[in-house]
């Protein structure tokens, strides 16, 4: 493909939404179209994730990130009504292909969802579920050692370490987001997925998760929806802003809120619409 | 005809709160509610004075009759109450060959029209005084929304003392016929008595002698007949369940949980029908060809042909159940990348625990409730085994056999029915209790 086809068949979103260098690219994403029945909540999306990068989706409420992000671990497959059509790479695999295996495939692509989801089971199962399923730990030291990493990365160890066997839904709102955080990280994937992974953090634990982000960059590739544009820029390398279902700027991300070229990305981060 | 004067005052007070409050500036409440409160003020005291009335009418008239029925008092032996239908009836006949009867007759018929009248009349001056009442009430300073909450509130009060009384009530009477019939059979007898033969017991009028009252062959009976039935409904209801809510097709849904539901709702004689003349007969060829011996009427045909009557109840249940587990659930198990049965099992079952427990103790109790299947394909003699393949019977069905048929109410045959019931129901109550402190116990643990 020719920089000019691609130029022109990307023409719809500006900035740099593909990137260079094919051995730094985790996820590559085409043409990707998603409908609910009749409703389309993605339009045509081309871009490209890095690889221990830390990209940022914004945009405003309703505009398709939580959708496009389902996408990267196909999430979307559960909800009967959604259609993806388009490709999505991960390291130049297709994942969508009938050959894949789905379950394989989170395994590697973890995900933080949106609403915290805490299992009805005890703090330390909640964290232990994913380890025991794919035989991460050999040994129950073993693996007291990994809920205790992943707890401590997460910020939650000091609060509940003595309460381990407590029941996860007795935690509060955010503590059951860290624990969500922790859970996610405990299996060690390749790719997470954060959906607004702060919406619910006090500053301080907020300072922690972003200070998780960075620590994780070195060996994780890091896909993070916000409404907080603070946040973007503090942790993120890349920004892609969508609007309305659309994929309207991808940039670095100091670009991005330094000069953003789309007066539409402009108008968001400036705080005139969202 | 209250009804009429209620609406008719609700429509007054409804125009008069318009103009009224249309003035009065700040409203305590819809002019609405002042209708239907002045609807209320105009109906419930009439009719509780019309109702009141109605169901003291004879009361009236024997009063009023006072001296016609103590003069006439021998044509009933005495009993008043007689000569007043006595009475009832000539006037209904239209004639007498005794004068002073005849004369009684027509003096009651016009007593009789009489308080009909005034009932009526009462009625409608009471409905027309509350009918005021509830005009005159419209105005800012009553708040009829808060009369109409509290008024809501008692009949909500009512309507639960109704059940609670009801039960209690019944309780209570099952309790004090189960103390007479164990003041003729010692209870230990009762309860701990390996013979059950209430009819031989009448016979050779030995009432109330020990052993012909012995319960635990009838609480063998059903245990057994309830764990066949609960061995198949079980499993089958819990698989099928989750098929139906995690792997079926949203169409397949739509057909197959319809066509459960109307299962439910088959009559259990039907299933009694099957189960006699269908599945007895077949458990005892194979059973003879296997080289047992077989009962024609045997607990396991019983217990299976209950255990598929109660399984759609399961099924359903479950599904419902396991349905309202959040889809958040699910999609952080499978995002940790569990198979959808490793999601099943490890978190959807689990969440869904209690509920299912509760399902499994109601299905439970509804086993030992069953009665019709067991009457056709179980039989009725109270043998003491444990082999599902005997003849056997259940404490329903007993209680059943005990009260068909003409009985004296107080013979030791027709309480044992009384005692029965009262075990019955000690066993289920703690059967509840016992899944309502799992599921507690369970919700503490995970909520
Ligand atoms: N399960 C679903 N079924 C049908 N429509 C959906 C579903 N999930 C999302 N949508 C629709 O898709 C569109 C995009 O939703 P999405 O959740 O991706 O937005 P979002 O950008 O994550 O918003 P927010 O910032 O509020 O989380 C919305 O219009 C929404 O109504
Ligand atoms: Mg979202």
């Amino acid at each position: 493909m020719t920089t000019v086809e691609r130029d022109n068949e990307l023409s719809s979103t500006v900035g740099k939404p593909l990137l260079d260098g094919a051995d730094d690219v985790k996820f590559s994403v085409r043409k990707l179209a998603v409908h609910y029945a009749e409703l389309q909540a993605v339009h045509d999306v081309n871009l490209d994730i890095g690889q221990r990068q830390v990209t940022a989706l914004i945009g405003p409420s309703g505009c398709g990130k939580s959708t496009f992000l389902r996408c990267l671990n196909r999430m979307n497959d559960i909800i009967a009504s959604c259609v993806v059509q388009g490709e999505v790479h991960l390291d130049q695999k297709d994942i969508y292909a009938p050959q894949v295996d789905v379950v394989a495939l989170r395994a590697r692509v973890g995900m933080v969802f949106q609403k915290p989801n805490p299992f009805p089971k005890s703090i330390y199962d909640n964290i232990a579920y994913g380890p025991r399923l794919h035989g991460q730990a050999d040994s129950p030291s073993a693996l007291d050692e990994l809920v205790e990493t992943s707890l401590r990365r997460a910020g939650l160890w000091a609060e509940v370490k003595d309460l381990l066997h407590r029941p996860a839904t007795s935690l509060s709102g955010g503590q059951q987001q860290r624990l969500c955080i922790a859970r996610t990280i405990a299996i060690q994937p390749e790719v997470i997925l954060m959906d607004e992974p702060c919406s619910a953090l006090d500053p301080i634990a907020t300072a922690r998760i972003e200070a998780l982000i960075g620590e994780l960059k070195c060996d994780y590739t890091i896909v993070i929806v916000t409404h907080s544009m603070q946040q973007a820029s503090r942790v993120s390398d890349r920004t892609a802003y969508f609007h309305l279902g659309r994929l309207l700027e991808v940039n670095a991300t100091d670009k991005i809120f330094m000069a953003p070229e789309h007066p539409g990305t402009e108008d968001y981060i400036t705080g005139r619409i969202g | 005809m209250a009804v009429i004067g209620a609406s008719f005052a609700g429509r007054r007070a409804k125009r008069q709160a318009v103009t009224v409050l249309s003035d009065a500036g700040r409203l305590g409440a819809l002019p609405r509610h002042y209708a239907i409160c002045a609807a209320l003020w105009c109906l419930l005291p009439a009719l509780a004075v019309y109702i009141a009335v109605l169901a003291g009418h004879e009361q009236l008239l024997r009063w009023y009759l006072g001296d016609d029925l103590r003069q006439l008092a021998h044509l009933a032996a005495g009993d008043p109450r007689w000569v007043l239908q006595l009475l009832q009836e000539v006037v209904v006949n239209g004639g007498h060959e005794d004068a002073m009867v005849w004369e009684a007759a027509q003096r009651c018929a016009a007593y009789s029209t009489r308080i009909d009248v005034w009932r009526t009349v009462l009625a409608i001056a009471i409905a027309t005084g509350g009918g005021v009442v509830g005009y005159l009430q419209v105005s800012p300073a009553i708040r009829a929304r808060h009369r109409l909450e509290r008024f809501a509130y008692g009949c909500l009060l009512a309507s639960t003392c109704v059940a609670v009384l009801t039960t209690v009530g019944i309780v209570f009477s099952v309790l004090f016929e189960s103390l007479r019939f164990f003041s003729a059979v010692p209870p230990l007898d009762f309860l701990l008595g390996l013979h059950w033969s209430p009819q031989t017991a009448i016979r050779e009028g030995q009432e109330g002698s020990s052993g012909a009252f012995g319960v635990v062959p009838l609480f063998v009976g059903t245990l057994v007949v309830s764990a066949v039935a609960m061995m198949v409904a079980l499993p089958a209801g819990l698989l099928g369940a989750i098929h139906l809510s995690e792997y079926a097709s949203q169409r397949a849904r739509n057909i197959l949980k319809p066509l459960i539901e109307i299962l439910v709702g088959v009559p259990t004689v039907v299933y009694g029908f099957i189960a006699a003349l269908s599945v007895a007969p077949l458990i005892k060829q194979l059973g003879e060809w296997l080289g047992l011996t077989v009962a024609s009427e045997n607990a396991l045909a019983a217990g299976l042909v209950m255990g598929v009557m109660i399984l759609p109840f399961v099924l359903s249940l479950s599904d419902d159940v396991i349905s309202a587990v959040p889809a958040s659930l699910r999609e952080g198990a499978l995002a940790l990348g569990a198979t959808p049965a490793e999601m099943i099992t490890q978190v959807v079952l689990p969440a869904a625990l209690p509920g299912i427990i509760g399902g499994g103790l109601l299905a439970v109790s509804r086993a030992i409730g069953e009665t019709m299947i067991v009457v056709m394909a179980a039989g009725l003699a109270a043998n003491l085994s444990a082999n599902p393949l005997d003849a056997m019977t259940t404490v329903t069905v007993q209680i059943v056999t005990l009260l068909v048929g003409d009985q004296a109410f107080d013979s030791p045959k027709t309480l044992a029915a009384f005692a029965l019931g009262l075990s019955l129901f000690i066993v289920t109550l703690s059967l509840n209790v016992i899944s309502l402190l799992v599921v507690r116990r369970y919700h503490e643990a995970y909520d």
